[in-house]
């Protein structure tokens, strides 16, 4: 697989209280036009990845609102995986690519929260669990990670203090990130004297709900090299599935579809773990960073929590994991969420990261997951040589 | 023409609910409620009290430090977010406790917060057109909350009055501005048959408290050639007790220039009157010659400021009659349970 990677572009993440959901999107869109150096008119599809504007802004049928931005008439399809929608626009950029059906195709993501409650916002994202049984009972996603969290600890022993430091590293890079919702360190204490959200996971074990929207533009590699943008490429997508319901679940410590995902990404990119200079995972909560190294293959299972804490994932080690900040600091915007990562892993293989930069970086990964890994893509991008 | 303060008077009614005694009643974290909100007690009115007669105490002392009798009084505004009736006004009841003559003109005034800035900016302006020769502005509240609401440890109960004229030998304290800025943000609203306020999360501070805090202080300091260092003593709004300190920090003021402003922390957000209580407990304890900024915020949104000026003859005032102080001091702790009662009974709603 080569697909280039042409321009990125990504609002910071925070509460826009001054900018709709469309303000964000169009934000996004332009500025990846300007950093392509394209005009509107050569787009040719558009996808956009969004959770919630349906019950948060009363605004479906987004993909003609993406092309309505640009004043243009082509294909515009919303995508939607729960959190991974950004991952599955991806995917679905590039299989039309790879289909021919297009050259040069926007794959956008934009999620408004901070215009209801925090309450309401929950509410909306539990739509991402298995309803019927367990979001309708009250299952909140704190909740289920919770439940996760519980069965993680006591078969590997792992404390609290191992989650927190997951939530310190990644601040500590947030801080360091200007577009990041949080950009202040935080310590262990801090963490584990937060609020209880849902036992054992505090406030600080768990991402924000933030505004903000991504935009990558992908084409051929023709394409790349005829406008002298032909740097950095995606060489490897997978995606896989799993139940809706925790309970339905035959391990509360793994999720497969991770798994799954992961070696589909590394089969078509033809490299393995060693080869992976940074990684920007789905921290939804500091137990999905740990759980998401492990089904990624990074670490054997029961050993991302010790890892951690022996700085094996920092910035400055051998694979530093959310150099952004992940979605804990650098926040989630849900359906930009996915995006993000991309624009983040193509800002680091250009080397344009200034302080979070990390060195000799040419082989990223990045992984998007909705709800409790029941929709999990992986992507792989190197740098073109 | 200058215009300025030549009475005023403060009102706290006397019972006082700890945030220790409600989030017992709510089995909630007294420490991180605390930590939050930077609030330990709150002033609430007994059952036989509302916002118009929270007013008149507080404007009976203010003509007594005025030292005027109440039939010269020429205008009457009275702002709160709790007038008792929706159409009759407050402003004529107090009037006539007061013992006003017929010869007076009576608004009431509304906008959350800032009932009473609006109330005194209005009194200002009366007597600096040569209206009427004294004016009297009352900023007065018995707030309420939903049971369990956060506002709940906050929502208090107290007025402030100000007795305004144009006599250069009578002023307490100069008013030597005032401006307003105003926007359409809905951050915290009732309707009009609605029991309880309701409010937006996180949307209360930024867009809302914060943007018109700071947008109507440099705008009067911009129009008054001041800086921060000018000034003595600055009041803010104060929901809460984190509040006022954030917006002095980010204007650049002192805790030292905020201390006598800053009284939410013992007795709660009394709304329309809790900057205005600020300002008289500014006043109590001010010298001659001070400068004083105050910043009012009202939800829905808006800030009034004003620069003001202490003269000499404030220190003889002061004690005229009750200070702001005296009523923090003088105090009756009520359990949860009362003081759901004396809401009940206020109401009507039980014998």
């Amino acid at each position: 697989m080569k697909i280039a990677v042409i321009g990125t572009a990504s609002t910071a993440y925070g509460e826009w209280w001054d900018k709709s959901l469309r303000q964000l999107l169009a934000e996004s869109q332009l500025t990846a036009l300007t950093d392509a150096g394209l005009a509107p008119q050569e787009i040719q599809a558009i996808f956009v990845a969004n959770m919630c504007a349906g019950q948060l802004s009363s605004q479906v049928n987004i993909g003609a609102l993406a092309t309505n931005i640009l004043g243009l008439h082509i294909p515009g399809t919303r995508i939607e995986g729960a959190c991974a929608s950004g991952g599955l626009a991806l995917r679905a950029g590039i299989a039309a690519i790879e289909s021919g059906r297009a050259d040069v195709v926007m794959v956008s993501g934009v999620e408004k929260m901070s215009d209801v409650s925090h309450a309401q916002g929950t509410q909306s994202l539990m739509s991402a669990t298995c309803y019927e049984t367990e979001g309708f009972v009250g299952a909140t996603f704190p909740a289920l990670f919770a439940l996760v969290t519980r069965a993680y600890m006591h078969r590997f022993g792992i404390t609290r203090e191992h989650l927190a430091m997951v939530s310190v590293k990644n601040h500590k890079n947030g801080a360091l990130n200007p577009r990041a919702h949080f950009r202040k360190e935080i310590t262990i204490q801090d963490v584990l004297q937060s609020s209880y959200v849902a036992d054992p996971l505090t406030l600080l074990d768990c991402s924000p709900m933030s505004d903000g929207a991504a935009t990558v533009i992908i084409s051929t590699p023709e394409f790349a090299k005829k406008i002298g943008k032909l740097n950095v490429s995606i060489i490897g997508s997978g995606q896989a599935s799993d139940t809706l319901a925790l309970s339905q679940r035959e391990t509360f410590t793994e999720f497969k579809a991770t798994q799954h995902a992961a070696q589909n990404a590394f089969m078509i990119a033809g490299v393995t773990h060693k080869d992976i200079d940074l990684v920007e995972v789905h921290d939804a909560f500091t137990m999905a960073e740990i759980i998401a190294l492990e089904d990624l293959g990074f670490f054997e299972h029961g050993q991302a929590g010790h890892a951690t804490v022996a700085g094996k994932t920092s910035l400055q080690s051998n694979l530093p994991v959310n150099a952004s900040g992940g979605l804990k600091a650098k926040g989630h915007p849900v359906g930009a969420t996915g995006i993000g990562q991309v624009v983040e892993l193509t800002e680091q293989l250009h080397g344009r990261c200034g302080a979070r930069q990390v060195h000799n970086a040419r082989i990223g990964l990045a992984h998007s997951m909705g709800g409790l890994g029941s929709t999990v893509t992986v992507h792989i991008l190197a740098q073109d040589v | 023409m200058t215009v300025g303060i030549v009475g005023y008077g403060a009102y706290i009614p006397k019972y006082r609910l700890k945030t220790e005694e409600i989030a017992r009643a709510w089995s909630q974290d007294y420490a991180k409620i605390t930590a939050s909100l930077a609030v330990h007690e709150k002033a609430v009115a007994g059952y036989d009290q509302d916002s118009v007669t929270l007013a008149v105490h507080a404007a009976e002392h203010a003509l007594v430090r005025a030292d005027i009798s109440p039939e010269i009084v020429g205008a009457l505004y009275v702002g709160s977010e709790s007038h008792p009736y929706a159409v009759k006004p407050s402003a004529t009841i107090i009037g006539t406790a007061l013992g006003c003559s017929r010869d007076y003109l009576a608004t009431d005034m509304a906008f959350a917060c800032k009932g009473g800035t609006a109330a005194l900016q209005a009194a200002y302006a009366l007597v600096a057109s040569d209206l009427v020769q004294y004016a009297l502005a009352i900023g007065t509240d018995v707030a309420q909350a939903a049971p369990g609401d956060i506002l709940e440890y906050t929502a208090a109960a107290g007025a402030a009055a100000f007795v305004v004229n144009s006599h250069t030998q009578e002023f307490l304290a100069t008013i030597d501005a005032t401006v307003s800025v105003s926007s359409d943000t809905p951050d915290f609203w009732r309707r009009s048959l609605q029991q309880y306020p309701e409010h937006v999360g996180r949307f209360t501070g930024e867009p809302s408290y914060f943007a018109h805090t700071c947008q109507a202080a440099e705008k009067i300091m911009a129009k008054t050639g001041s800086t921060p260092q000018d000034f003595d003593h600055v009041i803010f709004h104060q929901p809460n007790g984190k509040f006022p300190v954030q917006a002095g920090k980010k204007l650049g003021f002192s805790s030292k220039q905020l201390a006598y402003g800053l009284l939410s922390p013992d007795i709660g957000n009394s709304y329309s009157a809790t900057i205005l209580l600020g300002l008289t407990n500014v006043l109590d304890n001010a010298e001659p010659g001070q400068k004083i900024l105050l910043i009012s915020y009202g939800s829905g949104s808006g800030s009034d400021a004003f620069v003001m000026t202490t003269t000499d003859l404030l220190q003889e005032r002061q004690k005229s009659a009750p200070t702001t102080g005296e009523y923090i001091h003088d105090k009756k702790y009520i359990e949860y349970l009362q003081y759901r009662q004396i809401y009940q009974v206020r109401e009507g709603k039980k014998e």
